[in-house]
């Protein structure tokens, strides 16, 4: 259990962080989403103890990380950045690593052989390949055993067949009641792995959810239409009673079940239509409206945000 | 967080990178061989020294000629020791490991301060016996009086300029930045500081300049220096102190 509360990080003038409250729960894998320079790296940093939060508070199973009795068999972290030296072997890093701990040598030969990298724990790490070097920050974050595992952006630079092992072990060290936090840029990502999703953008929290929830929420269907005759139509159309949006490019929206009411009151009213075709919104596509919104509302800072509530509102007004 | 296992730890990390290995290695051919040189060198000059100079004449401090610049290469070390740890993003990988940031720079600190110790006093032996054999007739003996405290004080100063040089790059964190400062430093600067008329009162309390008095067994003639050979050593423990204490306090509040 990882628990966070009104964590704040302050650069200079920017807010890289802004008062994140939630809790990672053990048993599911939880994502942690949001576009590049949301402030997702920085709060794991601040997880882990490596950053001085400017305000608020986190804890790991009820304690700040540095009261931790050998944190690593609490929590192991994979970071986005390299943290190893380049001219120590791999064994050799994750022995330093586990004597720290007081974690038994042969965890170390146990999780390399758990990452694939037993055949050149010897060699120095210089010659790693990006993917390689993942593979050795996933060891040391299994190193301890721990009960809670983070991971920062764990599918940078792998291969495809490396992207399905780390979801696979992710999934299935959830499935043994671990506490997994993955963070990510890619809602597509996060739809395959995570149960449960923390949504920030421009440092604040946007959404804490399920997964199934957001999908639910937000893969919903809607109808493009596109006219040369957009005034008449949109006379048509409100006189029947559809809502229509315009969704800018001339192009109008309106909600899931109404293709076939907008064709016929189309053919009715003898208005060309140039294209009339059902959607289905991705969840890309919901996020990026999700984080749009905090970049619009950030830009304006009005009232504190009812996060939870706030997100997919915009799509229900749409449909 | 039991020290023990930090230390341990901290024991792998520096048996493990080759930066060890070299730089204590450089400290110690570099010591002995100039040391030897030099030692050679002033046997052969000795006949022509005027009677002044010989009654200054100090064979255990020549035979410790090496050190100038032996001292870089640890320097070396201790800077590499502390600052690959940021330049290669390790460090975020060990405070992970050790948050109580106090244990693992001091620990740290202790590993490679007490390999140092070991390189430095079996040098300063090495380099004492060697360069005595070089100096012929004109050599000191370790029984002699003041020898084996300028002995094992060569071996000492080794280390405190290794401990001073980690205190600095816990400061500084950068590698370039750190050499950048100490190398010309204590290669230049503290020596044209210590010997110029006008800033000598100021350089000779300096860390070398007054850390390597205790490698002197023959005051010369018109010395005024304000300490004595373990005073000396006791103002450089001093700067050291001042390092470690300054690299601590920046450590404890920055963001890894």
């Amino acid at each position: 259990m990882i628990e966070l509360e009104g964590l704040t990080k302050r650069y200079g003038e920017k807010l890289a962080v802004n008062n994140l409250t939630f809790a990672v729960r053990p048993g599911i894998v939880t994502g942690f989403l949001g576009p590049n320079g949301a402030g997702k790296s920085t709060t794991m940093r601040m997880i882990l103890g490596l950053d001085r939060p400017t305000a608020g508070d986190v804890r790991i199973d009820g304690k700040h990380y540095d009261r931790l009795r050998d944190p690593l068999t609490y929590i192991g972290a994979l970071l986005e950045a390299k943290a190893w030296h380049p001219g120590r072997s791999a064994y050799n890093h994750l022995l330093c690593l586990a004597q720290s701990n007081g974690i038994p040598r042969r965890r170390v030969d146990e999780v390399l052989e758990t990452v694939g990298l037993s055949a050149v724990a010897r060699k120095k790490t210089k010659g790693f390949s990006m993917g390689m070097g993942q593979r050795l920050g996933i060891a040391a974050a299994l190193l301890g055993d721990p009960r809670i595992l983070m991971f920062d952006e764990p599918v940078n630079g792998l291969d495809p067949e490396g992207i399905h092992w780390i979801r696979t072990l992710m999934k299935s060290l959830a499935a043994q009641g671990r506490t997994v936090f993955v963070s990510s840029h890619l809602m597509s990502e996060m739809a395959l792995t995570a149960d449960h999703l923390v949504v920030i953008g421009q440092g604040r929290l946007l959404a804490d959810t399920s997964m199934a929830d957001f999908i639910a929420r937000n893969s919903r269907s809607y109808v493009r239409v596109r006219s040369p005759e957009r005034e008449k139509l949109l006379d048509v159309l409100h006189r029947a009673g559809v809502t229509v949006v315009e969704a800018g490019g001339g192009v109008l929206e309106a909600g899931g079940g109404e293709a076939e009411r907008i064709g016929e009151l189309a053919a009715e009213n003898r208005i060309v239509l140039h294209e009339l075709s059902p959607q289905q919104a991705s969840l890309e596509e919901a996020f990026m409206r999700l984080t749009a919104e905090s970049v619009e509302y950030h830009a304006h800072a009005e009232a504190p945000p009812a996060p939870q509530r706030q997100w997919g509102e915009g799509w229900k007004k749409g449909s | 967080m039991a020290a023990a296992q930090v230390i341990r730890s901290e024991w792998t990390k520096i048996r493990s990178v080759a930066s060890t290995v070299w730089t204590l290695s450089l400290a110690v051919v570099v010591t002995i061989a100039l040391g030897m040189l030099i030692s050679a060198l002033s046997r052969n000059e000795f006949d022509k020294l005027s009677a002044r100079d010989r009654a200054d004449f100090d064979p255990t401090f020549i035979s410790f000629a090496g050190m100038s610049l032996g001292q870089l290469a640890m320097i070396v070390f201790g800077v590499l020791v502390v600052s690959n740890e940021y330049s290669t993003g390790m460090i975020r990988s060990s405070l992970a490991a050790v948050p109580q940031r106090g244990t693992f720079l001091f620990s740290k600190i202790a590993v490679a301060a007490g390999l140092a110790l070991v390189v430095g006093m079996a040098t300063s032996f090495a380099t004492f016996f060697l360069g005595q054999a070089m100096l012929g007739g004109h050599r000191a003996h370790i029984g002699d009086e003041g020898v084996l405290r300028a002995v094992i004080g060569g071996g000492l100063y080794m280390t405190l300029i290794a401990m001073f040089s980690m205190g600095v790059a816990a400061m500084l964190r950068s590698p370039m930045l750190s050499l950048g400062i100490l190398m010309p430093f204590f290669f230049l600067i503290s020596n044209i500081l210590g010997n110029v008329d006008a800033t000598k009162k100021v350089g000779q309390f300096l860390p070398d300049q007054a850390g390597s008095k205790i490698m002197q067994v023959v005051t010369p003639f018109d010395d005024d220096t304000p300490y004595g050979p373990w005073g000396g050593l006791g103002i450089m423990a001093l700067w050291v102190l001042a390092a470690l204490a300054g690299g601590y306090a920046l450590l404890k509040k920055r963001d890894a």
